[in-house]
């Protein structure tokens, strides 16, 4: 068994765990969380099955898979976010061109101007085309937003396909199974932080931002997800030491990235960013964790692991 | 040949605007005859409200258009008969013979899609809507009037823009609701005014 399938294996146990209870708490004690459990539960079977296809098709099929997340996530976040009518021409640029363009060059393996053309081309660009066309008022603010927006939705996230173009010794062809091991740590965290916090959370961390982040939901979460990152240690490059300890970083940064992202939405006076996902709302509100798990997990592997 | 051709159309401007139909206490559309009323600031209006109907309602709505735009080019014009039977009247003089063309599909039993307030706006505000909306119930005292809001359009696309920006949008059906008895013309359209103006901000 490749260490993929074996991945993949772990992943389908765990859900099927979960339907199993799921099925068996709706018959004994069935409530509105109990539903809408079940919902999410059944959508993460969707997911998985997406995520499945797109590594089978190996690097294009990733590769695409995480052009149209962001292209998803920037859309529910640029719907959220005010904009002016000014501000035509720098979406376009930002959906139609800056996106793919981003992706392309995890296609060509060229890493050099996938780590700055958001950050510097793109961070250059954006103000000059908005002042061309004239309209001053908020302007700080406006290109802000969307630069805010590229920067998180789709520079941040494409560093989890990033992944794939690193070049780790003694671990041919390895780089999808990292994927899948950082999608696995960070969203199991997230799910074990709402199992922790359902049965055992109290004491609200950030009650002003999301009422559901609790103490337990948090330490018992990070806790859970960075065991189980470490116990599939063998899936990667690193050791059982190390495992833990960037499993640890991403589930932090996964929780951190979350509460941002909520922050963002309770300040436009939403709960979800969408509800392209049964149960879950859009794909911004399973995306949050990642988006900010994805750059620092990247970064670590790359300077510990890889040759360049 | 059109119908197909105009479903995959209503499945294309559902996908690029985003759309979400959503209807007062998520009961299901409504079949019968309707004039169904919206804020106007895209070209995209008419196709997505469209689209946001079930099918079978779908066929046998016709949408409200100007007959100069729809007229211009050939396939404009196949667009505009063929796909969407559009109801096209003459902005310049709308006067009797664009409102005769709606009496005739409504006499059909047809159901319309209507813009009151003439014109595209900005999309801020609904501006004051033209009497055509009261003419059109009290011609067919039968068919009531839905307001419909249709949100973030004019941000997907603006007037005077091509490619359109692909946000989401949604599309708020409202209750639906008749001159009453007596009622003058200047109030029913400052109700239905009104009745759109809330679809927008209580949402």
């Amino acid at each position: 068994m490749t260490n993929l399938t074996a991945l993949f294996s772990v992943v389908v146990t765990l859900l099927a765990g979960a339907t199993l209870v799921g099925w068996t708490l709706n018959r004994i004690r069935p409530s509105a969380t109990v539903s809408n459990l079940v919902r999410r539960i059944w959508a993460w079977w969707g997911m998985v099955a997406v995520l499945a296809l797109a590594t089978w098709l190996g690097k294009p099929g990733v590769t695409i898979l995480f052009l149209l997340l962001s292209f998803l996530a920037l859309r529910e976040y640029l719907t959220l976010v005010p904009t002016a009518r000014a501000d035509h021409a720098t979406l376009l640029w930002s959906f139609f061109i800056v996106t793919p363009v981003q992706y392309s060059f995890l296609w060509f393996d060229a890493y050099g101007m996938f780590s700055i053309f958001i950050p510097v081309y793109v961070f250059l660009f954006l103000p000059i085309r908005a002042a061309l066309e004239g309209d001053t008022r908020n302007f700080l603010e406006r290109t802000s937003r969307t630069q805010w927006g590229l920067m998180t939705c789709v520079y941040c996230l494409s560093h989890a396909p990033a992944l794939l173009i690193l070049n780790i010794p003694n671990f041919g062809g390895g780089q999808i199974t990292l994927l899948v091991y950082l999608l696995l740590v960070v969203e199991s965290s997230d799910v074990f932080q709402y199992i922790w916090g359902k049965l055992l959370g109290r004491r609200k961390i950030a009650p002003k931002i999301s009422p559901n982040k609790t103490l337990a939901g948090l330490v018992g979460g990070v806790l859970s997800a960075t065991a189980l990152g470490t116990a599939l240690y063998k899936v990667t490059p690193f050791s059982p030491l190390t495992a833990a300890a960037l499993s640890l970083v991403a589930t932090l940064l996964g929780f951190a990235g979350g509460l941002v992202m909520s922050a963002v939405k309770r300040d436009r006076g939403v709960k979800d960013y969408g509800n392209l996902i049964a149960g879950h709302g859009g794909a911004l509100d399973r995306l949050d964790s990642l988006i900010f798990a994805a750059p620092v997990f990247f970064h670590l592997t790359r300077f510990f692991y890889s040759v360049h | 040949m059109s119908r197909p051709l105009a479903s995959g159309i209503a499945g294309f401007a559902r996908l690029i605007a985003g759309s979400q139909a959503f209807w007062p206490d998520e009961s299901p559309p409504i079949c019968g005859q309707h004039i169904f009323y919206a804020n106007h600031s895209s070209h995209l209006d008419a196709v997505v409200l469209w689209a946001s109907l079930d099918p079978i309602q779908r066929d046998r709505t016709r949408p409200v258009a100007a007959h100069e735009y729809w007229q211009a080019s050939r396939v404009r014009r196949f667009l505009a008969i063929k796909v969407f039977r559009c109801v096209l009247v003459k902005r310049e003089g709308f006067g009797r013979a664009g409102i005769e063309a709606m009496y005739a599909a409504l006499d059909d039993g047809d159901s319309l899609i209507f813009f009151p307030e003439g014109t595209r706006g900005s999309g801020d505000k609904v501006a004051d809507l033209k009497a055509g909306l009261h003419h059109l119930c009290m011609r067919r005292p039968e068919a009531d009037a839905i307001p419909v809001y249709l949100e973030n359009l004019n941000r997907i696309l603006p007037k005077g823009e091509l490619i359109p920006v692909p946000l989401l949008s949604r599309v708020l059906f409202g209750r639906p609701l008749k001159p009453a008895a007596g009622e003058a013309k200047a109030a029913f359209l400052a109700r239905a005014r009104q009745a759109l103006q809330d679809l927008g901000e209580h949402s």
